[in-house]
């Protein structure tokens, strides 16, 4: 085993380290406060690389592996938790399904401008009835020919505004059930569009999420992803690395609360000393700081096994449910460490408690992932 | 017109400083590396003058006098956007041997201006810039807060007490950079990150030179002391405890 990051990896770390504690960091609270969606940090992400990291040069990409990807998500979700989600949703789910079952045309079209970030995507799967369970899509995609013709609702899509590229899962053959579901590529000005008003969300508030409707909104047909009746493995395949990323930005937000709970634990005092001497808090930390090791580790071997095209399924699942699991432990420790500043917007750990709590639920939720894991060990 | 930029090797700004063999040597052990912020904000600065000179600047060149594991730092500044990088293979024992090394590589290539931070951030000499004009027998700038051509003249500021100094200096010089020369070091990009590894890096061996100076003996700073408060109506306290305590009055 090597657990050793090769040069190019750590200068990635570096580079999205010192992007996030540079410039994220200045308006991070307004923007949380506010619900402005980071459209300049994006635009300066994008133009850095990192909104198609992982997607080839010959596409526009940054042509790194999923290790890299772990190590940038982590840092820039240690500051802005929000502006990340963005970011795996465009590298992950929309880059990462396009490039890897898209046409050549679909990737000249579509891939290019996502991999350089002047085109933000959006993956559009949950609707008002089907999250988890989503085989039972009601959004349809009815065969007219030349094109297809979809009509319905999706909930909960992050970028739905700012995004210009949908990746739209539809039921296009109701009696095949899951094996009559489709992909579609779909442009955001397209006729028929409409969106709800953006959320107001208990976190990740400056990304920005809404619901999307579709009245009779064609599409052409070869915006159809892979063959027909391809749709829900393509959704399913997607997310196995989807969740690598989501638990990527957990591991991050854990993270960026047990570096604000070390720091306050040396600066306040009480009972004459630094609470960090208090074992009650350096038991706390220790426990912390363990949790996150064990959640990089999960997330590192998932991305290693991608990057070796292995099977990573289930250790994406892992790495999912542990990661998101310990973000909600350690930033509710975390605000518990910085007592009554912790409950203050200043302090940045009642936001990060705030995110880490959407990381149990979207992407498929913690018990989804139990049943991923416990599926497998009886398979 | 080409541009040399000196780097440093220096220890991350928030290593914990480490002595060893009975504090005559610095313990690099676990240290992490990075380029001498002065000369990160040079490059930044060299750069920026390039990509707006309309080609009148061909290249931007970066010089390190370390052993192989400086090999990441000049990574770096070719990821930066560097285009080409020169490690004399040597430790960088003081800033004469320094200045005296990147000199001799200077003296092959012809660079219209070499740009130097004002001091390294491990051990602040302030002299390797000045030091390499005087071997090359060139013009040197020190303090240098702005640089800019304008008509293919190099018109540089400087700090000065009270003021600013505005120069037009003719080429070749040694510029030695200071705060103001650019706001925020550059992020490397995907991009910069994966040329990086196929743009040339020369290693060449160190030149015979003397270093004229012997690292005697190292000692950390005492420890902060506590602060103490004392109301500003007390000024009575204040002056006996300046007097009787910190033995300053």
């Amino acid at each position: 085993m090597n657990f050793q990051f090769t040069e190019e990896q750590l200068m990635i770390q570096q580079a999205a380290r010192d992007y996030a504690q540079r410039e994220l960091i200045q308006d991070v609270i307004e923007r949380d406060e506010k619900g402005i969606f980071p459209t300049k940090h994006i635009k300066a992400l994008g133009e850095l690389g990192f909104m198609g990291m992982m997607t080839s040069p010959d596409y526009d990409g940054g042509g790194m592996d999923t290790i890299s990807y772990v190590l940038a998500m982590e840092e820039i979700s240690k500051i802005d938790a929000s502006c990340a989600v963005v970011l795996s949703v465009n590298n992950s789910l929309v880059c990462y399904g396009i490039s890897t079952y898209g046409t050549e045309e679909q990737k000249q079209k579509y891939l290019r401008p996502l991999a350089r970030g002047e085109k933000i995507g959006a993956f559009l799967l949950s609707e008002p009835e089907a999250g988890s369970d989503a085989t039972s899509q009601r959004t349809t995609a009815i065969d007219k020919g030349d094109h297809y013709l979809l009509n319905g609702t999706k909930n909960w899509i992050t970028s739905a505004n700012s995004a210009s590229t949908y990746i739209v899962i539809a039921q296009t053959h109701t009696e095949k059930k899951h094996k009559g579901i489709n992909a579609f590529i779909v442009e955001k000005d397209s006729s028929g569009i409409t969106l709800g008003p953006h959320e107001k969300k208990m976190g990740m508030r400056s990304s920005d999420t809404h619901s999307v409707m579709f009245n009779d909104v064609k599409v052409p047909k070869e915006n159809r992803i892979g063959e027909d009746g391809f749709g829900f493995k393509f959704a399913m395949k997607t997310l196995e690395g989807g969740r690598i990323g989501i638990a990527s930005q957990a591991l991050g937000i854990a993270s960026g609360a047990l570096e604000r709970a070390v720091q306050y634990s040396k600066e306040r005092k009480a009972f004459g000393t630094e609470i960090f001497n208090h074992q009650s808090v350096a038991f706390k930390l220790a426990d912390m700081a363990t949790d996150i090791d064990a959640a990089r580790f999960l997330c590192l071997h998932a991305a290693w096994l991608k990057d070796q095209h292995l099977p990573y399924g289930i250790a994406s699942a892992k790495a999912k449910l542990f990661a998101a699991e310990t973000a909600m432990r350690v930033t509710t420790e975390a605000v518990q460490i910085h007592g009554g500043y912790g409950y203050v917007a200043e302090y940045h750990v009642e936001r990060l408690m705030r995110e880490a709590k959407l990381t149990q639920i979207y992407e498929g939720t913690s018990e989804i992932q139990k049943i991923v894991i416990s599926r497998d060990l009886i398979s | 017109m080409k541009i040399l930029v000196c780097l440093s090797n220096v220890p991350d700004t928030t290593t914990k400083v480490r002595f060893k063999d009975n504090n005559t040597s610095f313990d690099a052990n676990g240290v992490q590396w990075i380029i001498n912020p002065w000369d990160e904000l040079a490059l930044t600065r060299a750069l920026e003058l390039k990509e707006g000179s309309n080609g009148v600047i061909t290249n931007v060149s970066v010089i390190t006098v370390g052993e192989a594991f400086a090999e990441p730092t000049i990574r770096k500044a070719l990821a930066i956007g560097a285009d080409n990088a020169y490690r004399v293979n040597s430790i960088p024992k003081d800033a004469f041997f320094t200045a005296f090394q990147i000199a001799e590589i200077a003296k092959k290539e012809s660079f219209d201006i070499i740009f130097a931070g004002i001091e390294s951030s491990d051990y602040n000499g302030s002299m390797v810039g000045s030091m390499i004009s005087e071997f090359l027998n060139i013009s040197s700038v020190s303090s240098v807060s702005a640089v800019n051509i304008e008509n293919n003249e190099i018109k540089v500021t400087r700090e000065i007490p009270g003021g600013k100094e505005f120069l037009n200096v003719t080429a070749p010089l040694v510029a030695v950079v200071q705060k103001g020369i650019a706001i925020n070091p550059r992020i490397p990009s995907m991009r910069g990150i994966m040329t990086a590894r196929t743009k040339p890096l020369t290693v060449s061996e160190a030149v015979a030179c003397d270093s004229l100076t012997e690292f005697v003996n190292y000692e950390l700073p005492q420890p902060k002391g506590k602060c103490k408060m004392i109301s500003a109506d007390n000024v009575k306290e204040l002056v006996q405890l300046l007097h009787n305590e910190a033995k300053v009055l």
